[in-house]
C-alpha cells in the first residue's frame, strides 16, 4: 500500500479547494439560503406541512442531496480531469500507485469536502428553521455514502470527458433533472398517479427518502431499500473505475 | 564495468503498436547498466518518447519484457517505478501550486515518507530553494524545467529518465544540467537520456543508441562507435597551391580544397596500414611540400546520417 501516494493526491485535492473557497463553500451557502427564503418563507408559508412535517424543514434533506450530488460529481470530475489536461497525469502514471490508491485519494478527498458541504448545508438550514434529526447516524451514513458514490461516478466522468463541456453537461443535465425530480421539494403523492410510477425510476428518489427519513421518519420507500440501492450504485462505480483502469481507459496508450 | 553484474534495466522484444495501428517500437532489445550513461539518440518521431514512456508505465507494451533491477515492470510495478523518476518532454506543471508543495507530492505520490532536508538539497543544486515558495506559473521556462528535474529526483530515484533535456533550453542551463547529470553519475544513477543533437549526446554519454524509425539500428560504447566508424581526415595545408592532384597519387583519394591549397586524406583508423608514410613520402616524391598538417575526426552526424540512411535502405532495398 503506497500510504504516502494516497496522502499526497488526498492534500493536493484539499489544497485546490482551500484556494477556491468561494466557488465550493461560500456559493452554496448563499444558494441555500435562497432556497429557505424563496421556497420555505414565500411558497411554505401556504403549503404548511408536508406528512405533518413544516415544508421549511421538509425540503433540508432535499437540499442536502442536491449539493452532495453536485459537489461531489464537480469536485472528483475536475479534479481528475484537470491532470490529464494539462499533462501532469504522465507523474501519476508513472507513479508506484495502483488504480485502487488513485482512487481513494481523489475519490476521498472529493467525498470529504462533499461531506463538509452537506454539514455546512445542515447548519445553515439550522438558522432558518427548527430542525429535528431522528437517527443522526443513520443521516451520517447517507451523507457519506451518496458522498463516496457520486464522487465516484464524478471520478469516471472526468476521465471520460475529453472537453470542458463533457464535464460540466452531466451535472446540469442529468442531476439537476434527477434531484428535481426525485421527490426534493415535494412529496410524491402530491403527484397525478403517472408521474408518481416515472419517478420510482429515478435512482435520486431513494436517497432522498432515506435520508428523509433519517430526519423525520417519513420515506416514499422503505429506508433499507434506500440504502441497498446506495449501495449498489456505489458497487457499480466502482467496478467501472477498476475496468477503466485495467484496460487504461483513456489515460494510458 | 563489470559486464557479468545483473542490467539495471533489460529490454526484450518490446513492440508498441498504438491504438491506431502504427507501430512505434519494433523488437527493441537493451540492456542497461547501473551508472551508465546512456544517450537514446535519434531524429523527432524516432520512438524515443515511446519507449521511455513504455518503461515509465505511461504506455502500455504490445508485446515484450522489461525489467528494471530484476522486477518486471508490469508485475512488479510498485517496485520498478520507484527506482524510476522521469523528466518528460513537455513542461507540465501546476500552475498554481507551490514549488515547495509541488515537490513535497511528487516525493509523496512515489511513496516515500517527507523528508524536507532532501528536498532542500534538491532545490539548491539546481538554483531553486530561493523560489521554494513561489507559485509554479512565476517561474520562467528554463526554471520550470529545473523544476521538473527536481520534481523527478525528489524520491532519490536510481534510474533518471531525461527526455530531450535540453530542447528550447539556453547555454547556462544546459552546462547544469550536464553538471548535475555528473554528480548523480558519481552517485551511481543511471541515466537515460534522449537527444536529437549528436554533439550533446557525445558530450555527456557512455554509450549511444541510435534509434530511428522504431528501431534500435545499433548500441555502442560512445568511444567505441567513435572510432569503429570514425574515419579521420589529415588536412595538409600546401606551401604553394597546385591546379590538380598528380597522377601518381590518385591511389589515394585525395580531395583537394581551399582553391588548391589544401589536401584531404581520409583513412580509416582501425585498418592497420593507415598509408599516412606512404603518402607523405610519394608527396615528397612529386614535389610538393606543405606547411601544416592536422587530423579531424569524422563526426558522429555524419555516422548518424550514414547509419540512417544504411538501415532504410535495407528495408527499401529492392529484392535480390
Ligand atoms: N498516442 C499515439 N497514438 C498514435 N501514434 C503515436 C502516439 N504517440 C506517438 N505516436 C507516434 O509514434 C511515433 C514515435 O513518437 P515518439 O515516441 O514521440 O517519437 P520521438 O520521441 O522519438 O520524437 C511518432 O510517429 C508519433 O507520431
Ligand atoms: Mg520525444
Amino acid at each position: 500500500m503506497n500510504f504516502y501516494g494516497v496522502m499526497a493526491i488526498y492534500k493536493f485535492e484539499m489544497a485546490r479547494t482551500g484556494r477556491t473557497l468561494i466557488q465550493s463553500i461560500v456559493a452554496p451557502v448563499i444558494t441555500t439560503s435562497l432556497y429557505f427564503i424563496v421556497f420555505g418563507a414565500a411558497i411554505g408559508s401556504r403549503i404548511q406541512q408536508v406528512e405533518g412535517v413544516s415544508y421549511g424543514a421538509f425540503i433540508v434533506p432535499g437540499l442536502i442531496m442536491l449539493n452532495l450530488l453536485m459537489n461531489s460529481i464537480s469536485n472528483a470530475s475536475f479534479g481528475i480531469y484537470f491532470p490529464k489536461f494539462v499533462g501532469t497525469v504522465y507523474e501519476m502514471l508513472s507513479a508506484p500507485i495502483s488504480t485502487f490508491e488513485v482512487v481513494l485519494g481523489y475519490v476521498g478527498a472529493a467525498a470529504t469536502k462533499s461531506v463538509l458541504l452537506g454539514l455546512i448545508i445542515l447548519a445553515t438550514a439550522a438558522v432558518f428553521i427548527d430542525l429535528q434529526i431522528a437517527h443522526p447516524v443513520i443521516m451520517m451514513l447517507f451523507i457519506v455514502l451518496t458522498a463516496a458514490s457520486f464522487s465516484l461516478l464524478g471520478f469516471i466522468l472526468g476521465i471520460w470527458a475529453d472537453n470542458f463541456e463533457k464535464l460540466s453537461v452531466v451535472p446540469m443535465l442529468l442531476v439537476t433533472p434527477l434531484v428535481f425530480l426525485g421527490g426534493s421539494f415535494y412529496s410524491t403523492d402530491m403527484l397525478p398517479p403517472f408521474w408518481q410510477t416515472v419517478t420510482l425510476f429515478n435512482p435520486v428518489l431513494y436517497l432522498v427518502s432515506g435520508l428523509r427519513w433519517s430526519f423525520y421518519e417519513i420515506a416514499e420507500v422503505n429506508v433499507l431499500v434506500s440504502l441497498a440501492s446506495i449501495v449498489a450504485f456505489m458497487l457499480v462505480c466502482l467496478g467501472i473505475v477498476y475496468y477503466m483502469f485495467r484496460t487504461g481507459y483513456k489515460l494510458r496508450v | 564495468m563489470d559486464v557479468a553484474a545483473e542490467p539495471i534495466l533489460s529490454i526484450r522484444n518490446l513492440n508498441k503498436t498504438y491504438a491506431d495501428g502504427f507501430q512505434a517500437l519494433k523488437d527493441i532489445n537493451l540492456d542497461i547498466h547501473k551508472g551508465e550513461i546512456i544517450a537514446l539518440l535519434g531524429p523527432n518521431g524516432a520512438g524515443k518518447t515511446t519507449l521511455i514512456s513504455a518503461i515509465c508505465g505511461i504506455v502500455r507494451p504490445s508485446s515484450g519484457q522489461v525489467t528494471v533491477a530484476g522486477f518486471d515492470i508490469v508485475k512488479d510495478f510498485r517496485k520498478t517505478r520507484s527506482l524510476i523518476g522521469l523528466v518528460p518532454q513537455e513542461l507540465t506543471t501546476d500552475a498554481f501550486e507551490s514549488v515547495w508543495s509541488t515537490l513535497a507530492f511528487s516525493r509523496g505520490l512515489f511513496g516515500k515518507a517527507p523528508d524536507a532536508a532532501h528536498l532542500e538539497e534538491v532545490l539548491r543544486a539546481l538554483s531553486l530553494w530561493d523560489k521554494k515558495d513561489k507559485k509554479i506559473l512565476t517561474l520562467s521556462g528554463g526554471m520550470k524545467r529545473r523544476l521538473m528535474i527536481a520534481k523527478a529526483l525528489s524520491h532519490q530515484p536510481s534510474i533518471l529518465f531525461l527526455d530531450e533535456p535540453t530542447a528550447g533550453v539556453d547555454v547556462s542551463l544546459r552546462k547544469d544540467m550536464w553538471n548535475i547529470v555528473n554528480e548523480l553519475k558519481d552517485e551511481e544513477v543511471t541515466i537515460i537520456l534522449t537527444t536529437h543533437y549528436i554533439e550533446e549526446a557525445e558530450e555527456i554519454a557512455d554509450r549511444i543508441g541510435i534509434i530511428n524509425n522504431g528501431e534500435l539500428i545499433l548500441v555502442q560504447e560512445k568511444a567505441s562507435l567513435m572510432s569503429k566508424l570514425g574515419k579521420k581526415q589529415l588536412h595538409l595545408d600546401l606551401a604553394a597551391g597546385i591546379d590538380s592532384i598528380p597522377e601518381q597519387l590518385s591511389p589515394y583519394k585525395l580531395e583537394l580544397t581551399s582553391e588548391g591549397n589544401r589536401l584531404i586524406y581520409t583513412f580509416d583508423t582501425q585498418s592497420e596500414h593507415t598509408g599516412i608514410t606512404a603518402l607523405l613520402d610519394d608527396l615528397n616524391l612529386a614535389g610538393i611540400r606543405f606547411r601544416d598538417l592536422n587530423t579531424t575526426q569524422r563526426s558522429l552526424e555524419d555516422i548518424f546520417v550514414n547509419l540512417v540512411n544504411e538501415s532504410s535502405e535495407e528495408n527499401t532495398g529492392a529484392p535480390v
